[in-house]
């Protein structure tokens, strides 16, 4: 059954307000300027609360998969809010087009909207497979550039907030940088400014620069990395505000950037030349392209790393981390890059995990849950827990999980020996509450 | 002295340490969701009897604690850590402890890496579940345990959750199963779900330790964990306070008890949690709703000692059983409605007794049946009819509005909807078995916060901020209401909140609606649960549309029945009943065995029942073998021809050696494709044992997500398998793509059957030292695939394979593969021709490939046959029809096959699809929906099967029925 669906046109460039569902609000706060830059009108939606959910689980199949129930949720709650022209107001989606039920979302999307009443609403789809060639919203390349900036300057500006943050002097200081540094690059981007790499490179070490200034005192803390489907990892719609709750517990949280997920697609494409033949001109654009991406990358790491912080290895090392536990070959979803991310995070320092993923996830259950014990075995530190969500788990369930990784990972904290596994009699010896019978 | 408060799901715990940390006082109570008053009260009774008033050290712990804890400042340990605290204290030689609780299970490994697991979103396998068991068998917990220690025998239960094991353990209760074993069986389903769940591979060895409710008080449950894991644990003393105990162990921080206590008050008075607008506005609005739903009722009549000719309705139920007597005009003379006991049959023959018995020289024109026990009761009691539940409803609800368009029926276990377009059953929408937010879910809730359930819903009416439960399936709602519980909602809200969650389950999780306008404006709303007038209430308002709850609604099944059975007379002329008679029911006896029948490989497990009189009634088979003693009739069987195509691959000796495949997921289409391929480079292709259930119990220790589906977690058993038969190389390769076959936008495999392989190498101990070949390949490109394989794959493993060599397997593997999918096609061809011949309804049975797999169908393909229609697969017509358009993009090729049988079908007069989907297959999510439309757009009915490693084909039964009871009352419009 095929649905005639409303398109988005070029004309709409002009008269429509997008609207876009926010997942990673700092990089999507910098992407809003580079869309803003190229001639759209769009909105971030912020609206949340359980109307979101309650829409979601009206409006599409209750088997399909969290984020797509909340950002299908988000729209409708949005259009209904009375806030928006609906004869002026498409809506923005993210279509991967692989493997994953996720490639669906846009067509979910619009079964929704005609069975809530508004089968008017264009959608138009950001991807960089090809996907919805006859849209008028298409990926060119200055807007492909400018996309690109935002993300690396958005990793960059939650790195190194996200290792201020919990050690500043005066509460709140590394968020008013965060602030300061996207109004600023707004600015620069709104100006048609500081997407060239060269301008990139130039401005990284002045973030590090000012982040490094802020007046902290260290101490040692838990360090917990996320990972997990990309819209749960980092919308704190999808996740319960996760990074808040691990703040509130005084841990220091990273989360793996998302331009590793943008390199991790546009690797895919190449990958699958290796594994399975096909034109070799795919292979070599994108392994050109990941070179590009890689010379920014390494400026920015270098950058973070020589005022002191932690930056991971870059993607082209990332790449490196499965061997011998999952193949590359595995990309549908986060595929092989969320086992990567959980090595990394381990190799790192912050081997204490929260795997987040919505109930239920197909790719989840093999690069997730599947890689778990593989990894411990390598790595018998890695003290990783994998998080449902869903319309109706509990945040309680979930919280108490997490305490319970945290409780773990407290113990190690206060134990000295760090740097090899500990054993049962170790962590029981350690545990504070035995310390003074 | 210190102090450990352990709040779980549903006791609080409490212990006393003193310097020397010896227990010096303990309390287990259950708190019936007041946590609060209970802990206060408890903190200031210890203050006053233990402590006097002096500091102690407190910590608290335990599920429901947590919020608790921070609103008073004491310090919260995570109750998983404190058992450990605990056990390394007490217990040191533990290896690894096993607690079970109200909501939780979990097991701690202690040695060799420390690793703590809990039970996930799902609360199968714990205290709350074994409750709702004992409740359905109509025993304490106790009594359970102590007939558990008399079985003979267990039943295969799923404990995965509460509501599916309700629907393996509901039959065997209707079949006659002994309840000892039904006990025993349940306690083993336990165990089974916490290992499976719970263990994800790591072998459970050494000292165990058991803790908790249900391992301290159930000897059975501990021996049954005994028995699966091998060993001797032991449930030491004080087993049920080990979270206290550890929270009293590592308190640091002191307390005056009783002002604590005091500062829980103000905790009480922040109530904060998501609410619902209040079912009545105020006490006029409830009386104007009241004296509506009043009127909607049959007239009866007095039942005299002398009455015409009458028709009897019996409806068996699942947990109930309702008799109705009507006279030749439809007026209702006689009513019964009770709670079946576990076995209908006594109490039905008490009934026809009594009314044998009170109206000497009645005349019974008809005995129809209906219900769960429809056709046990109508072979005891030699009755007239049968009729498939649905249609009997729908016969009610007729009587009470003609021209009724939508029927809901929620009864104690099970969930009917219903649409009617153009006087005919147009779609069916029965609970599946994860969501059946329904009347027994009421009452089980009721009774676990101290309440009879009538006065508990009534509760409700008034509530003035009713809970927002959500809508998901039913077992999560216990955390949701612990959490309002937390967070200080009464329990007038709650009730109010369950009441509008039953209702919000069945409209969005059974029939997903979007609005009433697509149900339909004449409502017929009936079962038992719409007596309940807060269920009632949030329906219309929900609805937003006044519905017709008629005064039988609990009756609607028998009454519609007895309609069924006049109008059966009045067709035929029947005028006697066949039925008992009188002193035939005095002699009336009942003998149950259960046996393993012989009579193939499926051995399935029957229940006898053999009555006074000879006669045998036999449930529980899969075939008719065991009935009529011939042999199934494969031959319009396509899922049969299917599998003897599969059985007829078998080894051929080579130069090469041997290799494995398990006979899972996409190899049930692969096979002949691999076997061709590595027959002839010269390894002799051996392939696992067909599934079964001890094939699967034996691998489920190593599935690391228990959250997916089941036909990828049965692969862990093959691979199991095929580890045992000494091969020199097992072969499961990942496959990204699939073959394309032009009928979708691309060619995905899903992301389970394509990487599963990954899972199995990551997580099978038993690969450890086994070449195992899970290689990423293209067979979507045949040229590259050779090139791939001679270059990458193969030298890795095996040396001086040539290029050529491999050309050749690959040639004659493409062929193989062709000539399999061809001779499915003309198989395929000649059922529809043959069907067509014999005038025979044709169902396309439309899955996966590994449907096919009898363990993962459970014989469904059979009990179509049985039904007398033939079966064909979806990939054996799906190149019938070319590449269409459809509203979701068509990305995998199991899926394209789907979709473009659906298609076809609608071209077809004689031909209809029913759906197979695997619980958990996140993909039907979408395909469900996108096959129902082009279904429906064709005008079509749309049958969907949800299935899991449950084997209850009661359910799948009554959709089949309805299924052709429509198909057969359309046709007969039509003629």
């Amino acid at each position: 059954m095929e649905y005639n669906y409303p398109k988005f046109t070029p004309e709409m460039k002009k008269t429509h307000t997008i609207l876009i569902p926010n997942m990673a609000i700092t990089q999507f706060r910098l992407l809003e300027y580079a869309l803003r830059y190229d001639g759209y009108k769009c909105e971030i939606l912020g609206n949340c609360g359980s109307a979101v959910a309650q829409l979601g689980l009206k409006y599409v199949h209750n088997d399909t998969c969290y984020p797509a129930l909340l950002v299908i949720g988000q729209f409708l709650d949005a259009l209904n809010s009375g806030k928006y022209d609906l004869e002026h107001t498409a809506l923005l989606i993210t279509q991967t087009g692989g493997g994953c039920r996720a490639s669906n979302y846009i067509h979910l999307l619009r079964k929704a909207l005609v069975k809530a009443g508004y089968p008017n609403i264009p959608v138009a789809s950001l991807n960089f497979s090809g996907l919805e060639k006859d849209s008028g919203f298409q990926m060119t390349l200055p807007l492909a550039r400018r996309a690109i900036a935002s993300v690396f300057y958005g990793d960059m500006l939650c790195a190194l907030r996200n290792q201020v943050a919990p050690y500043e002097n005066e509460k709140g200081a590394a968020d008013k940088m965060v602030d300061l540094w996207v109004e600023r690059l707004g600015r620069v981007l709104l100006a048609g400014k500081g997407f060239t790499s060269r301008e990139m490179k130039h401005t990284f070490p002045l973030i590090a620069k000012d982040f490094k200034s802020i007046p902290v005192t260290r101490v040692p803390k838990v360090k917990v990395g996320v990972v997990g489907e990309i819209y749960v990892k980092y919308s704190p719609l999808g996740n319960n505000d996760l990074q808040k709750f691990l703040e509130s517990q005084d841990c220091e949280v990273n989360f793996p950037g998302l331009m590793g997920f943008v390199q991790y697609c546009i690797f895919n494409m190449g990958e699958d030349h290796v594994l399975y033949g096909g034109k070799l001109a795919m292979k070599m654009g994108t392994d050109q392209l990941l070179n590009w991406l890689d010379s920014v990358e390494r400026s920015m790491l270098k950058a973070e790393a020589d005022a002191g912080f932690y930056a991971p290895g870059p993607f082209k090392e990332l790449v490196e981390k499965p061997e011998g536990i999952i193949s590359l070959g595995a990309k549908m979803g986060e595929g092989w890059l969320l086992t990567a991310e959980m090595i990394e995070l381990v190799q790192g320092g912050y081997g204490n995990i929260v795997c987040a993923q919505p109930f239920g996830c197909l790719p989840n259950h093999i690069v997730g849950k599947g890689m778990v014990n593989k990894i411990r075995a390598m790595y018998p530190s890695a003290n990783i827990t994998p998080i449902d969500y869903d319309p109706s788990a509990t945040k309680v369930n979930q919280e108490n999980r997490i305490k319970l990784m945290l409780a773990v990972a407290k113990e190690r904290l206060n134990a000295p020996a760090e740097a090899k596994p500990l054993t049962a009699e170790e962590i029981a010896g350690g545990a504070p509450s035995l310390s003074h019978v | 002295m210190r102090v450990g408060l352990d709040i779980g799901s549903t006791t609080i715990k409490c212990v006393v340490l003193d310097e020397n940390d010896t227990l010096l006082y303990s309390t287990y109570e259950r708190h019936y969701s007041h946590i609060l008053e209970k802990a206060q009260e408890l903190l200031r009774r210890i203050d006053a009897e233990q402590l006097h008033g002096r500091k102690a050290l407190l910590s608290i712990s335990g599920s429901a604690g947590m919020g608790l804890a921070d609103s008073c400042g004491v310090p919260f340990v995570q109750e998983v850590f404190s058992t450990r605290v605990a056990v390394k204290k007490f217990v040191p030689a533990t290896d690894c402890v096993i607690e079970l609780g109200g909501e939780d299970a979990k097991i701690l490994f202690l040695t060799n890496g420390t690793e703590v697991r809990m039970n996930g979103s799902c609360a199968g396998g714990t205290g709350a579940f074994i409750d709702q068991m004992a409740t359905l068998l109509k025993m304490s917990a106790d009594e359970m345990n102590k007939a558990a220690e008399q079985a003979t025998r267990t039943y295969t239960i799923a404990s995965r959750c509460g509501v599916f094991a309700k629907s393996d353990v509901q039959p065997l209760i209707n079949q006659g199963a002994k309840t000892e074993d039904i006990a025993a069986s349940i306690y083993k389903a336990v165990v089974n779900q916490t290992i499976a769940g719970l263990a994800q591979g790591r072998p459970i060895q050494g000292n165990i330790l058991y803790l908790g409710g249900p391992l301290t008080f159930s000897t059975v449950l501990r021996k049954s964990f005994d028995e699966a894991l091998g060993v001797t644990g032991t449930c030491p003393e004080n087993s049920l306070l080990y979270v206290a105990l550890g929270a009293a162990l590592y308190a640091d921080k002191e307390f005056v008890l009783s002002d604590v206590a005091a500062a829980l008050d103000e905790y009480a008075a922040t109530a904060t949690y998501a609410s619902e607008p209040p079912l009545f506005a105020s006490k006029e609005e409830y009386e104007a709703f009241h004296a509506r739903h009043i009127s909607h009722s049959v007239p009866r009549v007095a039942f005299s000692a002398q009455c015409g000719p009458v028709h009897i309705g019996i409806d068996s139920g699942s947990t109930t059983v309702k008799l109705v007597v009507v006279d030749e005009q439809s007026q209702i003379l006689y009513t019964n409605y009770q709670p079946n006991l576990g076995n209908p049959l006594p109490l039905i023959r008490q009934q026809l007794l009594k009314i044998y018995k009170e109206h000497t020289g009645l005349k019974v024109a008809s005995v129809t049946t209906t219900g769960y026990g429809e056709e046990l009761v109508k072979n005891a009691f030699r009755c007239d009819f049968g009729l498939v539940e649905t249609v009997a409803h729908f016969t009610a609800a007729k009587y009470f509005m003609p021209d009724v368009d939508f029927i809901i029926d929620i009864g104690g276990q099970d969930m009917k909807c219903f649409k009617i377009e153009d006087g005919a059953i147009s779609n069916i929408f029965l609970n599946e078995a994860c969501s059946s937010g329904c009347g027994s879910f009421l009452q089980t809730f009721a009774q676990a916060l101290g309440y009879d359930v009538k006065e508990f819903a009534a509760l409700g009416l008034f509530a003035d901020r009713p809970v927002d439960l959500g809508s998901r399936c039913t077992v999560f709602m216990n955390s949701s209401v612990k959490q309002a519980q937390k967070d200080g909602a009464s329990i007038e809200n709650i009730s109010a909140g369950l009441s509008i969650s039953v209702v919000k389950n069945a409209l969005y999780k059974v029939i997903r609606a979007s609005s009433p306008e697509e149900l339909g404006r004449k409502i017929v709303v009936q079962g038992g649960t719409f007596y309940n007038e807060a269920v009632l209430r949030a329906f219309e308002k929900e609805m937003g549309v006044e519905v017709i709850r008629p005064d039988i609604a609990g009756l609607m099944g028998a009454y519609g029945a007895a309609l069924f059975g006049l109008r059966q007379c009045r067709k035929n002329g029947q005028t006697t009943s066949a039925m008992m008679s009188e002193e035939e029911l005095e002699n009336f006896d009942q003998k149950v065995v259960s046996v393993k029948c012989g009579g193939c490989g499926n051995h399935c497990q029957l229940t006898v029942n053999t009555f006074a009189d000879g006669r045998k009634f036999i449930s529980g088979n899969r075939c008719d073998k065991p009935v009529t003693g011939k042999s199934e009739d494969n031959s319009l069987n396509l899922y049969a021809y299917k599998q003897q195509l599969l059985a007829s691959y078998k080894p051929v000796a080579g130069k090469r050696g041997s290799i494995g495949i398990p006979l899972c997921l996409n190899m049930y289409e692969l096979l002949p494709f691999w076997h061709a391929f590595w027959t002839k480079l010269g390894f002799a292709v051996h392939t696992s044992p067909v599934s079964s259930r001890g094939l699967y119990l034996a691998g489920q220790a190593t599935i690391p997500s228990d959250t997916a589906c089941f036909p990828a977690k049965l692969s862990h058993g093959h691979i199991k398998a095929l580890t045992q038969m000494h091969l020199d190389a097992i072969f499961y390769p990942c496959l990204t793509y699939n073959i394309d076959e032009g009928l979708g936008d691309n060619h995905y495999n899903c992301p389970v059957v394509a990487y599963y392989p990954e899972v199995l190498a990551g997580n099978c101990p038993e690969l450890k030292g086994q070449k195992f070949i899970y290689d990423y390949v293209g067979i979507h490109r045949p040229k590259d695939f050779v090139h791939k394989m001679v270059k990458d794959v193969l030298p890795k493993y095996f040396g001086g394979i040539s290029e050529k060599e491999v050309q050749e397997a690959a040639n004659a593997a493409y062929a193989e593969y062709e000539a399999h999918m061809a001779q499915i096609r003309v198989k395929g061809s000649e059922i529809i021709d043959e069907a067509r011949r014999q005038g025979r309804r044709i169902i396309v049975l439309a899955g996966r490939p590994y449907h096919v797999d009898p363990e993962i169908n459970h014989g469904i393909d059979h009990l179509i046959t049985r039904h007398g229609a033939a079966v064909v697969t979806e990939d054996s017509i799906s190149n019938r029809v070319e590449k269409f358009p459809t509203s979701v993009l068509n990305q995998w090729t199991y899926h394209s096959r789907l979709y473009a049988a659906a298609k076809y079908c609608t071209t077809q007069n004689d031909m209809d699809l029913v759906q197979l989907v695997s619980f958990g297959c996140g993909v039907d999510a979408i395909t469900t929906d996108e096959t129902r439309e082009i279904l429906q757009e064709g005008g079509k009915l749309y049958t969907q099967l949800k299935i899991d490693e449950i084997t209850n084909l009661g359910a799948v039964n009554i959709r089949l029925r309805s299924l052709f009871a429509a198909l057969d009352e359309r046709d007969e419009d039509k003629k």
